[in-house]
């Protein structure tokens, strides 16, 4: 059979995509969230270089939740390293609409990822190959 | 008008104003990772103040499964009444694997229909995080590790939304209860150690609520 199943992903291997930042910039909330949660569903680690606001982090639990079936999907496994304190927007710029996002994000399938962890500098997957 | 008269007048028409907030109650959600004791915590909110109880608890996790709301609970402290609604939400998490439950002896159906319940029951608190909650009380068991990404994003999205947030680090009447742990992990909120299954410090707790919420 040459068609891998979209569960499988690519033959045995694990996919990584990263995103940049710029790629993510234009789009609005819920295209980066489609956007995420297509490759999880795939089977692959996403790793954005921008991550999400934290009202896009709210809506990505709430999506991600209403997706997980029985037989498919059991949801997600995430990381970020925080925005730095000296680049914080602080209140006033939320007020002024802007959001501070968090930095880097990972995030994987929660069925394929057997660990994810992370320290202040370093963020480590142990993926399954199944 | 006689002088006592007057004087009842007057005292009414203070406390008129003094309760002129509580005909619209602050609506506290109780948030939190699963099994922190979220709703022993409300249970015993709802038992001190009102007499009864807000919802099953228990050890095997989600056990609750859909938000439950005790209205209209009065907390009195220091002469000043606090007037909140307590919303016990099911414990965020960003996976639901239906095959967990069944380690606590449960059938395949019954399993299945516990995570769908249980995801549902998330996605609904997520949504009221963002729409319809005044403050929120979160809980942590102080047992375990307090920095885990749920935490972290939970406590981000509570502080982009500027809501009043207490700290609450449950569970310290066990072993490895480790408050300092709590407090290196959210430096930037207060937070306040408590078992809610014992009932220990609860009158700081109260106090607290009081102070945030009123
Ligand atoms: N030792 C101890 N156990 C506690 C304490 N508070 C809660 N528990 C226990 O922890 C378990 C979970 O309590 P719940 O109140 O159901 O936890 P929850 O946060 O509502 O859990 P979910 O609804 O599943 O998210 C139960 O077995 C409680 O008896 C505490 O202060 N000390
Ligand atoms: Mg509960």
């Amino acid at each position: 059979m040459p068609e891998t199943t979209s569960e499988d992903g690519p033959g045995d291997g694990v996919q990584i995509d990263l995103i940049s930042a710029e790629r993510m910039s234009g789009k609005t909330s819920m295209e980066k969230i489609r956007m995420i949660l297509d490759g999880v569903r795939d089977g692959k680690i996403v790793v954005l270089e921008a991550g999400l606001t934290p009202d896009e982090e709210s809506k990505l639990i709430e999506v991600t939740m209403s997706e997980i079936n029985p037989d498919g999907f059991s949801g997600i496994e995430i990381e970020s390293f925080p925005q730095s304190e000296t680049n914080d927007t602080g209140l006033l710029g939320r007020l002024m609409g802007k959001q501070s996002t968090s930095k880097l994000t990972v995030v994987g399938p929660a069925n394929q990822i057997q660990s994810l962890h992370k320290d202040e500098t370093l963020i480590s997957a142990l993926v399954s190959r199944k | 008008m006689g002088l006592f008269a007057e004087l009842r007048d007057s005292i009414s028409r203070v406390s008129a104003s003094l309760f002129a907030d509580d005909s619209e109650p602050k609506r506290i959600g109780i948030y939190g990772p699963p099994n922190a004791g979220k709703t022993t915590l409300a249970n015993r909110i709802a038992r001190d103040w009102t007499g009864d109880a807000v919802g099953p608890e228990s050890h095997i996790p989600h056990e609750t499964r859909r938000a439950r709301r005790k209205e209209n609970v009065e907390i009195k402290r220091d002469g000043k009444t606090v007037n909140i609604d307590i919303v016990d939400t099911p414990g965020v998490t960003t996976k639901v694997d239906y095959s967990e439950f069944l380690e606590h002896d449960m059938e395949k159906d019954e399993a299945v229909r516990r995570s769908r319940e249980a995801t549902e029951g998330v996605a609904e608190a997520m949504h009221w995080l963002r729409e319809d909650v005044d403050g929120v009380i979160y809980v942590l068991d102080s047992t375990e590790d307090p920095f885990t990404q749920v935490n972290t994003m939970l406590i981000g999205i509570i502080e982009s939304r500027d809501l009043p947030v207490l700290i609450l680090a449950n569970k310290t009447d066990l072993e490895g209860s480790n408050i300092q742990r709590v407090s290196n992990a959210f430096p930037q909120h207060e937070t306040i150690p408590l078992s809610a299954l014992e009932g220990e410090n609860m009158d700081e707790v109260y106090e607290k609520i009081a102070e945030y919420f009123g």
